[in-house]
C-alpha cells in the first residue's frame, strides 16, 4: 500500500530525511518512532505530497507521489499533528466540506458522515463548532475527516499528543478496528512507547535515517539480558553510583526504580546483577533489589537515541 | 456538474460560512465602507463655505455697512467677529478662530460718497492654502461686484441713466458638477479605494489563514486543484466587493446626492476589471506572507502609495513629474478616472479606452504572476 525507496529531503544545509525505505502492507500498523527532529513529520508530509522529495521514489496505492499525487490522495487519509479543520464550521459542516471536495455526492455525504461520527463517537456533537471541541474530540473529528472517503492508507502524525489517556485508549481502539475490519494500512508516528507497542512493526528514525526496523518483540529482544531493574533508597544517588560503574552503559529513572543497561559482553544477566549489587553496596548504595527484567520499548528507544 | 465545479461550490460555501461567522471580517467588510464614506464625504471636502471673517470697521458709515452686507450676502464668509483693534484681529487669526480679516479704514464712507477711491485691507490666513486661495478669489469677486455697483450708482447720480457695459465678459460653465460639490469627487474615490483594499486584504488573509491555522495541511490531501483553491477563495470576496460597491453608491446617492450617470451594469463590469488587480495583489501577498499580519502589512505597503499617488485626494496634474510617472504603476489611478467619469460625467466607454486597456493589462499581469507563485503545498 505504501512503498518508498531511498527517499531523501533536505532543507537548505540540513538533512531532514536520508535514504528512507519504507513498506506498509494492508492491515498493518506501522509505527514511526524517534526523537523530536528525527524527520517523522517531514516523512509523512513527503508521503502525502505536501513536500517534494529531493530524491527517491514514493508509491501510494500504486501511484507515484508527487507526480500522481492527486490519484494517490484518493486512497489516503491524513491526520496532521496540528488540528487542521475549520474552527468556525460545525462538526458536520467540516465533514460535509471534506466529503464533498473528495467527490461524495449530495446523497452520499450525509449517511457517510453520520456513520463516521457514530464510529468516532461524535454523533452527539455534530452541530457543535469545531473550535469549541476539547482536544481529544478535535483529534477524533480530524480522524473522521481523514476517513470520510474510505481511504486504504491512513497516515497519522502524532495523533494523540496532548490527549488524555482515556481518549488515547479510545482513539487506538478506533485504529485497531479500522485495520482489522477494513484492512486499512496505517502509518503512525508517535513519541509514546506504549503506543509504539501497539504497532505491528516499528521503524526507528534518527537524524532522518531509519536505524532499525522490526516488530516490537524483535526490537525488545535486541536488549535481552542487558536490562537490570534497581530498587532502593535515594534513587538519585544510586543512579550516580550505578553510572560510574564500568559495567553500566546507561541508567535512567523509571518511576520509583532505575533501569540499568549493562555493557555487551558483561556475562549473563543474573551474574552481572549479583556482581553489581555487591559493588554498589560496597560504595554505600542502599540497594533493595537488583534483578534482570525484560527490556521495554523505552529501553530500546533510549538505547537507540544515544548510540 | 463536473467534479471540479462541485469542489468549487463546496469551497465557496465553506468560505461564506467562515465570513459570516467571523465578526471581524464581517465588520471590516460591511462597516468600513460606511465609515469611510461618511468620514471622507463630510470631512475631506474642498468646498470652502462660511469662512469665519473678523471685521475691523474703523469707519462705521453707511458705505462701510453696505460693503459688509455684500460680504455677508455671499455664503463664502461668515462675519464672525467685530473687533476694535488690529491686535485683536491678529489674535483671532493667530488662534485660527478667524481665517480672514477685513479692515475698513476711517473715512471710507466719505471717500465712496465723494468722488475718490477707497482702499480696504483683506487679510488671509495662508497656513491652509485651500481655504486661503478660495477666500482670496471670493473676496476679490465680491469686492469687484460691489465696486461695479458703486460705479453704476455714481454714474446714475450724474444723470447717465444707462451705465456702460464692461467691454469683456467671461461666461463660465461648470460641467457635470456645477455646484462643485467635493463629495462628487470623493465618493467615486472611496469606491475605488474600498474595492482595492478589501479585495487585496481579505483575499490575502483568507489564503494565509489556511496556512497559519494549519488547515492547508488537510486541504493539500484533497483533490482540490490549486486553481480551484484560488477561484474558490476569490469568488466570495468578489461578491462581497460588488456588494460594497453598491453599498457605497447607495450611500453616496442618499447622503451626498452623488449621481450615477452610467448604467449599473457597465459600472460593475469595469469595477470587476479593476478587482482583478486588487485580488491579484492579495493573492501575491499571500504567496510571500506566512502570517495574516504579514499579509496585511504587505498589502498596506502597496495601498498607501496607491491612495496618495492615484489622484484619490490630490490631483495627479499638480504632482512633480517624477511622481506623475510613478502614478502609472498603480491600477487605482486608471480606475479612479473611469469610475469618476462613469458616475459624474456619464461618459461612454470610448473616451475611457486607454484606461480600460491599462486596467486589463495590470489585472491579467498581476493575476498571472500571483497564480504562478501560488502553490498548493508546504514548500
Amino acid at each position: 500500500m505504501l512503498h518508498t525507496e531511498n527517499l531523501t529531503k533536505h532543507f537548505g544545509e540540513t538533512t531532514a530525511v536520508e535514504g528512507l525505505n519504507l513498506d506498509v502492507a494492508p492491515g498493518e500498523i506501522y509505527g514511526l518512532v524517534g526523537p523530536d527532529g528525527a524527520g517523522k513529520t517531514t516523512t509523512i508530509r513527503l508521503l502525502v505530497g505536501a513536500l517534494h522529495p529531493d530524491g527517491g521514489t514514493i508509491r501510494v496505492a500504486g501511484y507515484e507521489v508527487p507526480r500522481r499525487a492527486e490519484k494517490a490522495r484518493e486512497h489516503l487519509g491524513y491526520l496532521p499533528q496540528r488540528f487542521s479543520l475549520y474552527e468556525e464550521l460545525t462538526v458536520l459542516e467540516n465533514l460535509r466540506f471534506f466529503a464533498e471536495v473528495r467527490g461524495l455526492s449530495a446523497a452520499e455525504w450525509l449517511p457517510r458522515s453520520m456513520e463516521i461520527l457514530e464510529f468516532v463517537g461524535l454523533a452527539r456533537f455534530s452541530a457543535r463548532r469545531a473550535g469549541q471541541l476539547s482536544g481529544g474530540m478535535k483529534q477524533k473529528l480530524g480522524l473522521a475527516a481523514a476517513l470520510v472517503h474510505k481511504p486504504r492508507l491512513l497516515l497519522l502524525d502524532e495523533p494523540t499528543t496532548g490527549v488524555d489517556p482515556v481518549t488515547r485508549q479510545d482513539f487506538w481502539q478506533l485504529i485497531i478496528r479500522l485495520v482489522s475490519e477494513e484492512g486499512v494500512a496505517v502509518l503512525v508516528s508517535t513519541p509514546y512507547m506504549d503506543e509504539a507497542a501497539r504497532c505491528n512493526r516499528l521503524g526507528f528514525l534518527r537524524e532522518g535515517r531509519l536505524l532499525v526496523e522490526g516488530t516490537p518483540t524483535a526490537l525488545r529482544r535486541q536488549l535481552e539480558g542487558r536490562i537490570l531493574e534497581l530498587r532502593g533508597e535515594n534513587l538519585r544517588a544510586l543512579r550516580s553510583l550505578a553510572e560510574a560503574d564500568p559495567l553500566v552503559e546507561h541508567a535512567h529513572l523509571v518511576g520509583d526504580r532505575i533501569h540499568l543497561r549493562v555493557r555487551e559482553g558483561g556475562g549473563s544477566a543474573p551474574k552481572a546483577a549479583a556482581q553489581l549489587q555487591k559493588r554498589l553496596a560496597a560504595r554505600g548504595g542502599a540497594v533493595t533489589s537488583l534483578l534482570p527484567v525484560a527490556p521495554t520499548l523505552e529501553d530500546v528507544f533510549i538505547s537507540l537515541s544515544s548510540e | 456538474m463536473s467534479a471540479s465545479l462541485l469542489r468549487l461550490r463546496s469551497l465557496i460555501r465553506k468560505e461564506f460560512i467562515q465570513i459570516l461567522r467571523d465578526p471581524r471580517t464581517l465588520m471590516l467588510a460591511l462597516f468600513l465602507p460606511i465609515m469611510q464614506i461618511i468620514l471622507l464625504g463630510y470631512s475631506a471636502t474642498n468646498d470652502v463655505r462660511n469662512v469665519p471673517l473678523a471685521v475691523f470697521d474703523q469707519d462705521h458709515g453707511p458705505a462701510a455697512r453696505a460693503l459688509l452686507d455684500a460680504y455677508r450676502a455671499a455664503d463664502y464668509f461668515r462675519l464672525a467677529y467685530e473687533v476694535d483693534s488690529e491686535a485683536e484681529l491678529r489674535a483671532l487669526i493667530d488662534g485660527s478662530k478667524a481665517r480672514a480679516g477685513l479692515v475698513v479704514p476711517p473715512g471710507y464712507t466719505d471717500a465712496i460718497e465723494g468722488r475718490g477711491a477707497a482702499q480696504v485691507a483683506f487679510i488671509l490666513d495662508g497656513s491652509d492654502p485651500t481655504v486661503a486661495s478660495t477666500s482670496l478669489s471670493a473676496a476679490q469677486l465680491i469686492a469687484q461686484e460691489h465696486a461695479t455697483a458703486i460705479q453704476a450708482a455714481r454714474l446714475a447720480r450724474q444723470g447717465q441713466a444707462q451705465p456702460r457695459l464692461l467691454p469683456l465678459e467671461v461666461r463660465t460653465q461648470v460641467w457635470y458638477n456645477p455646484d462643485m460639490v467635493s463629495a462628487f469627487f470623493m465618493v467615486p474615490g472611496v469606491i475605488g479605494q474600498i474595492l482595492y483594499s478589501l479585495a487585496s486584504v481579505l483575499t490575502a488573509t483568507a489564503i494565509v489563514r489556511e496556512r497559519e491555522r494549519g488547515t492547508i495541511e488537510q486541504l493539500i490531501v484533497t483533490p482540490i486543484r490549486p486553481w480551484e483553491l484560488v477561484i474558490g477563495k476569490i469568488i466570495p470576496y468578489v461578491i462581497l466587493a460588488f456588494l460594497n460597491t453598491i453599498e457605497v453608491l447607495v450611500l453616496g446617492a442618499l447622503l451626498f446626492h452623488v449621481p450615477m450617470r452610467s448604467p449599473l451594469g457597465i459600472i460593475l463590469l469595469l469595477s470587476g476589471l479593476f478587482l482583478l488587480s486588487g485580488l491579484g495583489i492579495g493573492l501575491f501577498a499571500s504567496s510571500i506572507a506566512h502570517t495574516q499580519q504579514e499579509a496585511m502589512m504587505s498589502v498596506f505597503m502597496t495601498l498607501l502609495p496607491a491612495i496618495y499617488l492615484s489622484g484619490f485626494f490630490f490631483p495627479i496634474q499638480a504632482m512633480p513629474k517624477a511622481l506623475q510617472y510613478l502614478s502609472y504603476i498603480f491600477p487605482l489611478r486608471y480606475y479612479l478616472i473611469i469610475i469618476r467619469s462613469l458616475l459624474i460625467k456619464g461618459a461612454d466607454i470610448a473616451p475611457l479606452r486607454d484606461n480600460i486597456i491599462a486596467l486589463l493589462i495590470f489585472g491579467i499581469g498581476i493575476m498571472a504572476l500571483a497564480a504562478l507563485r501560488f502553490r498548493k503545498n508546504l514548500e
